[in-house]
């Protein structure tokens, strides 16, 4: 676990890319997942809804038919009951606040050179590395 | 219809970039964010890898008057770099280095119908909600 999986994060990263690239090329819309999600939320008419859930049972569909065909998914849980209850309501916060995650500021914000999203990307991963080194090395 | 079917490819496409790239899995994340551990670089490979493709591809798409299927593009359109960016930005830090879960990793993970990860996107749902009731519209 500890190697690092140079090959398949290359590959993965522009499969992530390339998921991104068609759906704003094909529908003229960021694969931002939390604001794909959020949208939900406070989405008005049903068509809109509907490319919103689509997307989602895809990503789920996805997950399933990699499960089936390469042997399971890899899943190491890192925190449990509470922990993950908390984490949970700070990521789904953070993201509506902050205007998006990984996928909306990371990969698709720093590709339309959105100060904004560089701001967010810089400031999310410097706080989850600050989390993780109080988390793990100090309490 | 069409965009309907060009969502759900997308969705399918996405979960095996993240599953290849074991993005889905926490321990993974955890991996990079632990600076002071064992640091894992496979995520900055991921994002390299998507980068590569998203950076010099996304301007010559957005250079076409419309997309393929729709009649505009839906853009974010904020530009200012205002405090709600970054306590979000913060916030969200926060809760990524706890559980190593991002939105769409955790969306896909929930295809292994882990308690936990269901717990987690439903916490995850909730949050958003109560940050969107706070919204100025």
């Amino acid at each position: 676990m500890t190697e690092p999986n140079t090959l398949g994060g290359l590959i993965g990263g522009a499969l992530i890319g390339l998921a991104a690239l068609l759906l704003l090329a094909l529908n003229g819309r960021i694969a931002g997942i939390s604001g794909i999600l959020g949208g939900l939320i406070t989405s008005t008419g049903r068509g809109d809804r509907f490319w919103r859930c689509a997307f989602i049972f895809g990503l789920l569909a996805g997950a399933g038919l990699y499960a089936l065909t390469c042997g399971g998914l890899p899943l190491e849980l890192q925190a449990r009951g509470p922990t993950l209850l908390v984490a949970g309501l700070l990521v789904g916060v953070g993201t509506r606040l902050g205007s998006g995650c990984t996928s909306g500021h990371g990969v698709c914000g720093l590709a339309r050179r959105s100060p904004r999203s560089l701001l967010a990307t810089m400031i999310f991963m410097v706080a989850a590395a600050l989390t993780v080194f109080l988390t793990r090395h100090i309490f | 219809m069409a965009q309907i079917a060009v969502a759900f490819a997308v969705g399918i496409i996405f979960a095996f970039g993240l599953a290849v790239s074991e993005m889905i899995n926490p321990a993974r994340v955890i991996g990079f964010l632990d600076v002071a551990g064992r640091w894992d670089p496979t995520l900055l490979l991921v994002m390299a890898g998507a980068l590569a493709v998203t950076v010099p591809i996304f301007p010559l798409i957005l250079r076409r008057s419309k997309p393929i299927l729709a009649a505009q593009f839906s853009l974010p359109t904020k530009t200012r770099l205002d405090p709600p960016l970054v306590t979000g930005a913060v916030i969200f830090g926060a809760g990524w280095g706890l559980a190593g879960f991002c939105p769409g990793p955790a969306l896909a993970a929930l295809a292994s119908g882990s308690p936990s990860v269901i717990l987690f996107v439903i916490a995850m749902l909730v949050g958003q909600w109560l940050a969107s009731r706070f919204e100025t519209r």
